[in-house]
């Protein structure tokens, strides 16, 4: 039995890719036409996406086709991509932008970007761990202000891996 | 007339030039190699920068303007550097009292200094030695935003790679918050307000400033694995020139030197009344 829902299942899913791409290439507004770079990877580009969700200083929000046209910008997180296949892509990000435009077309750019499951959870507190005593030593107000967005990122690292 | 020994020294310091210079092409052909890997990421990062701008349809007040040159330290490239200073020069007379300029990189400040010394705005140094990180642009990027110059538009300058022996000198512009709030088509975006555009540009500004250091870098490792390349040609035939007159001037002071011993012989013989 369980020989025979093996073999089934492979066609069961190609038939439901074909049906899926089927129905998005309908229209094109159906469509988005996704770009996710960052400064050391290109992890998307103009490729078609199901859902995105992001994390945003207005705070975090799932973007599907046909969004309302509007800025963001990132906040510490994890950026999650719904393929049109049905696979999902956790992607950490430190900072950036998210741009959606009129036409569909969205726009993720990151200072730095890493899919989660290359991220070290010890490595993770560490980071913490040295954001938050440099936040204790600082002295001058930029430099507190720095320690604050480190000790941010590092938060976010540590939610992120565990 | 030089002497052999005056010409072999000059054909030695030539061999040793050539060994150089084709050292130097190895280097940057290897570092050109890594630029142009790193490139591919900036690209898609750059252009889809530059999308919501396109899109916005921003119109240039054409009020103060800021040039931003982006060159590096390092010469020897061929006329990479020169071509963006020309190119401000340009920029520059369009608009000569509401112009400043920021440099990036020793050369460009080198070539501007003399003529526009008095309307820079900054400059950043240390461009070059390494590749260009995300932190080099932000620290450029903030010479931008604090500075108390208001400027409503700027424009990078930069070299942008098109092949391995072409590059074109390109121009991107940027924009402060009182030129994005003037275009129409920012209405059509929703829920903004001037904190989150102004971190918004703040990044973006930073995203553009990468990218055009980036394109710099490749197009100069580029220019001057060909700067290095001619110049080893050069050197090639000035060593093939040199050791010919060499060969020539060891032996006619050979053949000197017959003559003075074959004609003493024969005075000798003339002198014994044989």
């Amino acid at each position: 039995m369980a020989a025979l829902t093996r073999s089934i299942f492979p066609s069961v899913r190609l038939l439901s890719r074909a049906v899926v791409q089927g129905i998005s290439s309908r229209g094109y507004a159906d469509e988005m036409s996704f770009t996710f770079a960052a400064a050391n990877q290109v992890f998307y580009h103009n490729k078609n996406v199901k859902q995105i969700d992001v994390p945003s200083f207005s705070g975090a929000f799932g973007i599907l086709p046909k969004h309302v046209p509007t800025l963001a910008v990132l906040k510490p997180g994890v950026v999650t991509v719904y393929e049109i296949d049905g696979g999902k892509q956790d992607i950490f990000v430190s900072s950036g932008t998210v741009t959606i435009n009129e036409d569909s077309s969205v726009q993720i750019l990151a200072e730095e970007a890493q899919p989660v499951q290359n991220l070290d959870a010890s490595a993770a507190r560490e980071v913490l761990q040295q954001a938050q005593s440099e936040f204790a030593s600082a002295s001058s107000d930029v430099a507190k202000a720095e320690a604050a967005i480190a000790i941010e990122v590092g938060e976010a690292l540590v939610k992120a891996t565990s | 007339m030089s002497t052999v020994k005056m010409i072999s020294l000059r054909v030695k310091s030539m061999k040793n030039i050539q060994k150089i210079v084709k050292t130097m092409k190895v280097v940057s052909a290897a570092k050109y190699a890594k630029a142009k890997k790193d490139l591919l990421v900036a690209r898609p990062y750059g252009t889809s920068t530059k999308v919501f701008y396109d899109k916005l349809d921003l119109k240039d007040p054409q009020e103060q303007t800021l040039l931003i040159a982006i060159t590096s330290d390092r010469g020897l490239c061929g006329a990479l550097h020169k071509n963006v200073s020309t190119k401000i020069k340009e920029e520059f007379a369009k608009r000569p009292e509401n112009s400043k300029i920021v440099c990036v990189g020793e050369k460009s400040r080198g070539l501007l200094q003399g003529q526009y010394g008095k309307s820079f705005l900054g400059v950043a140094d240390q461009i070059g030695r390494k590749p260009p990180t995300f932190l080099d642009a932000s620290r450029i990027s903030n010479i931008l935003f604090t500075t108390p110059y208001k400027y409503t538009s700027g424009k990078i300058i930069f070299n942008e790679s098109k092949s391995v022996v072409s590059y074109l000198t390109s121009v991107v512009s940027v924009f402060t918050l009182r030129t994005l709030n003037a275009a129409p088509g920012l209405r059509v975006y929703d829920s903004l307000d001037d904190d989150l555009l102004q971190s918004y540009l703040e990044f973006s500004v930073t995203s553009l400033v990468f990218y055009a250091l980036k394109e710099a870098a490749a197009s100069e490792q580029s220019s001057r694995v060909n700067a290095m390349d001619q110049a080893s040609k050069t050197a090639g035939n000035m060593i093939s020139e040199l050791t010919m007159v060499l060969n020539k001037t060891r032996q006619a002071a050979i053949t000197t030197e017959l003559i003075e011993i074959i004609s003493g012989a024969t005075a000798a013989k003339k002198d014994s009344g044989v």
